[in-house]
């Protein structure tokens, strides 16, 4: 016997085919962004800022396993450009796994309002990022 | 005790040899979203239902949410 660790979370967040009622469902991790500005602690916000701009205006801290510690967002991003990443990102952002519905994601960032937020796998590493107004278009037929 | 595999290409390469896959999360949660060919047997219902549902000739593969 075999046992699969990663589970079938880390399967779709992969991209791979999954089959089920809520297989063709938009979620967070078939809308998320794949390709996004990331960043180190130790980079100072200069550095990042023309990378976060193009790549949709944030930037998520990771380290060398992706795994993800903070957030730069427009306020962050706005401020001085030698401020270093690890004093002025916003710590332990609020993480969502890939197949968490698009209609619960749309609600939860409506409700906080939340621009985007790091999709993750179980264990913290970055998917991709979910805009808001990506969410909020694909679920605006939803009753 | 289960051979841990950690990459779904290794999924893939015992399925391709006629591994059975295996998703071990209650019903509900198999219903709405499991890996192509994948069977739903509960954990708790495992041993009543395995012997009716799989091959014994054949190698498992199981799987649930994640890794946590």
């Amino acid at each position: 016997m075999y046992d699969f660790v990663p589970g079938k979370v880390d399967w779709a967040a992969r991209g791979l085919p999954v089959e089920g009622a809520n297989a063709g469902k938009p979620n967070a991790g078939n809308l998320a962004q794949r390709d996004v500005a990331t960043c180190s602690v130790d980079e100072t916000v200069g550095a990042v800022q023309q990378r976060a701009a193009d790549k949709g205006g944030v930037c998520v801290v990771v380290n060398e396993q992706r795994i993800v510690f903070g957030v730069l967002r427009d306020e962050q991003l706005g401020g001085s450009g030698d401020a270093v990443v690890a004093d002025v990102m916003r710590r332990g952002p609020s993480t969502f796994r890939p197949h968490v519905a698009a209609k619960e994601m749309a609600e939860y960032m409506t409700k906080h309002n939340l621009s985007s937020a790091p999709i993750t796998t179980a264990d913290g590493k970055l998917v991709g990022v979910l805009f808001r107004d990506v969410v909020m278009k694909a679920t605006e037929n939803d009753s | 005790m289960p051979t841990n595999i950690y990459s779904p290409s290794d999924v893939q390469t015992l399925l391709d040899n006629g591994a059975q896959l295996v998703e071990v999360l209650p019903r509900e949660e198999y219903e709405e979203m499991h890996l192509p060919g994948a069977i739903g047997i509960p954990l708790r219902h495992l041993d009543l239902e395995a012997p009716g549902k799989l091959d014994r000739s054949k190698a498992v593969v199981v799987y649930c949410w994640d890794s946590v």
